[in-house]
């Protein structure tokens, strides 16, 4: 589901009123939240260390043109093929191009947000590919025609019960809401889609220009075998995941594992720099690396938004996140370019009547006389809405935008006269001492 | 003129409850303290920024700095209009070095109410331990307040020592009239001290600071001995706050 922000407000109050959804959120926020500050405590390093990675990460996006090329390098030496997709459409073509080349039919995929992103898995069954995801959650997502509703927990708005439904319907199996036996049909009906699979394709949680590899995180073990068993491996990864150096590398690995899920370390840990080598066991023939840009470059140029690229997408934010991005920095950014408008960005002012207030307010609160006499206005004018059968004489209903306030709250009446005027009953410019 | 702050009163405060800057009133007039409320203030210019009007925000704010410009301590309700002063201010006026340098400056006299009470400003760099001496903590009752402050002098680690309340000795003349048990008496005290790792040693009563300090200094010790007032005063100032 693509929520568009006119929608926003709607679906908010949809998801606000869905029981299971609030419930599964506060857990996952009480569990993993609490246990991700408790895992940062216990790093050997201290929990400073975040401040640590964040200047990593600066300094990684700062010189990505160096690190990029250095992975690329190595990559190929490795015997992989690197790809750099300028937008989604370039990246999709590339996965389709490799499919039809190698004769694939059937594709595996680990959770990726990035394919996600540029909307792969429609473009690859428009091109007649079978295409199934291997995480669990993504796994049931996937079978109830959905979208991921959570970065780490796609299927987190359903229950047991819902999803041995659509177990019974899909896998033809008989209804039961019992975890284990549920998990068992999944595993059994992946273990089939894994064996069978031309391609498999993964995302990329981090990278490593140093040893030119890139790096994929999981707790089920199915990015490590959709990585391995197909013939053909695809890795998609956003431009900016890239660290310098492995010393580098492994602070943000633990602090991704730490910052996803509470983890010292995730399960299922892979390096990947190619294809399988000579001698090797197993691994696929051919190795691919999709490097996304996809918009990132324009934030990459921007100053004030540059921070955003240092995220490690772990799900979490502002106290809990691993790499300490200043969010709220950015975000009164961002609502200043909605105010009034940023070419650069193609951005409209938001609206003409908001702004036209804001003038107004500013007039006001620069000529002190002005604000005095409209506060005692508004005083006087909100007897009409004051409630005259509360005993506390609160406003319990407000007209226009106001409602907003009111429809689930009081409000305590304007003061009969500023307190500022009360104890300064001189003239405007003099200061007074309320003894 | 006698020392005073001068009130910046948020407008949510000014305009609902007048109650409560009546009550911060009062806690200036019990700690004696005379206070100043310029009538020309309004409003610092949050509302605006928040919603992305940097411009009328920018506005709000000049006019801020000017009916602050010659105040000399302020004093203001509310966490987020300081956080506005002190983190915005520098921000919205980036490309004005004029109103930058007074938005700056002003930052370093504004404090958010329980912080004024509480904070004093100061520096200090090292790892400090706390004596409490009989009379304060004993009598007086005296424990919390003082490593309070410690806690709050930026730079400064509060580190216990092992019996904190256990006597140093000093006893007045009881140090000259019985030598050798005062003596066996700062040697615990001072073994409690070089135990807790602190390079500094502090208190609120200047005899026991003596009789510590005098037995240190015999040990041949580099640990510092400090009044409590003389850790604060240090750094006045250049204490940095979060």
């Amino acid at each position: 589901m693509i929520i568009r922000t006119e929608q926003y407000v709607h679906e908010a109050a949809l998801g606000i009123r869905n029981p299971v959804l609030q419930i599964s959120l506060a857990g996952l926020q009480e569990r993993l939240g609490k246990g991700d500050l408790a895992a940062y405590q216990s790093l050997p390093e201290g929990p400073d260390l975040r401040y640590v990675a964040h200047d990593m990460r600066m300094s990684n996006i700062c010189h990505l043109d160096i690190f990029l090329e250095t992975l690329t390098d190595r990559i190929q030496e490795q015997g992989g093929h690197v790809f750099f997709a300028s937008d989604a459409k370039a990246a999709v073509q590339y996965c389709i191009d490799v499919a039809a080349r190698n004769d694939v039919r059937r594709v595996v995929k680990g959770k990726s947000m990035v394919s996600e992103e540029i909307g792969l898995n429609p473009a690859l069954e428009a091109e007649g590919i079978e295409v199934t995801e291997t995480d669990l959650g993504e796994y049931i997502v996937q079978l109830a025609n959905g979208h991921p509703s959570h970065i780490i927990a796609p299927a987190i708005h359903k229950t047991r019960e819902d999803v041995g439904r659509l177990f019974s319907e899909k896998l033809g199996i008989p209804f039961t809401s019992d975890p284990p036996p549920l998990t068992r049909a999944a595993r059994n009906a992946l273990r089939e889609k894994f064996l069978n699979a031309d391609m498999g394709i993964s995302g990329c949680n981090l990278a490593c220009a140093q040893t030119g590899h890139i790096t994929t995180l999981s707790n089920e073990g199915n990015i490590r075998m959709a990585s391995t068993l197909p013939r053909i491996h695809i890795a998609i990864m956003g431009m900016e995941r890239v660290a310098a150096t492995l010393d580098e590398h492994q602070v943000l690995l633990r602090l991704l594992s730490r910052g996803a899920a509470a983890q010292k370390m995730a399960g299922y840990v892979s390096y990947i720099g190619g294809p399988r080598q000579p001698g090797h066991m197993d691994g696929p023939d051919a190795f691919h690396l999709v490097i996304l840009d996809n918009g990132r470059s324009r934030i990459l140029a921007d100053p004030e938004f540059r921070e955003m690229l240092c995220c490690i997408r772990c799900v979490w934010r502002l106290n809990v996140c691993p790499v300490h991005i200043d969010i709220p920095r950015m975000l009164l950014a961002l609502r200043s370019k909605l105010a009034d408008g940023d070419p650069v960005w193609n951005v409209k002012r938001k609206s003409r009547l908001e702004k036209a207030s804001f003038v107004l307010w500013s007039w006001l609160v620069t000529h002190p006389g002005l604000y005095d006499m409209v506060l005692g206005l508004s005083a006087s004018a909100q007897n009409h809405w004051l409630s005259s059968k509360k005993e506390n004489r609160m406003i319990s209903k407000l007209p226009g935008p106001l409602s907003g306030w009111t429809r689930s709250r009081d409000l305590r009446p304007l003061a009969k006269k500023r307190f500022v005027q009360t104890y300064c009953p001189g003239k405007p410019d003099e200061s007074e001492s309320p003894e | 003129m006698r020392p005073h702050v001068t009130l910046f009163i948020q407008c949510l405060l000014d305009t609902f409850h007048p109650a409560v800057c009546q009550s911060m009133l009062d806690v200036f007039k019990h700690l004696d303290v005379p206070v100043i409320i310029p009538k020309d203030q309004t409003c610092c210019g949050q509302p605006a920024f928040n919603a992305g009007y940097r411009l009328e925000a920018r506005k709000a704010a000049s006019h801020f700095l000017d009916v602050f410009q010659n105040s000399d301590v302020i004093v203001c309700p509310s966490g987020s209009c300081v956080y506005m002063i002190r983190h915005h201010y520098p921000l919205l006026f980036e490309n004005d070095p004029v109103r930058l340098n007074r938005s700056r400056e002003i930052c370093t006299r504004i404090y958010e109410f329980s912080e004024f009470l509480v904070d004093v400003g100061s520096a200090y760099s090292g790892q400090v331990t706390y004596h409490d001496s009989r009379h304060l903590a004993r009598g007086l009752g005296i424990r919390e307040q003082p490593r309070q402050l410690i806690r709050h002098v930026s730079g400064a680690t509060l580190v216990e020592m092992s019996d904190s309340d256990r006597c140093c000795g000093f006893g007045g003349a009881f140090s000259i009239k019985y030598p050798d048990i005062s003596s066996a008496l700062v040697d615990d005290k001072v073994h409690a001290i070089l135990a807790s790792g602190a390079d500094t040693g502090v208190g609120c009563d200047m005899g026991c600071l003596m009789n510590i300090e005098g037995r240190l200094s015999r040990m041949g010790s580099g640990i510092r001995v400090m009044h409590i007032a003389e850790l604060l005063a240090n750094g006045l100032g250049k204490g940095s706050r979060p």
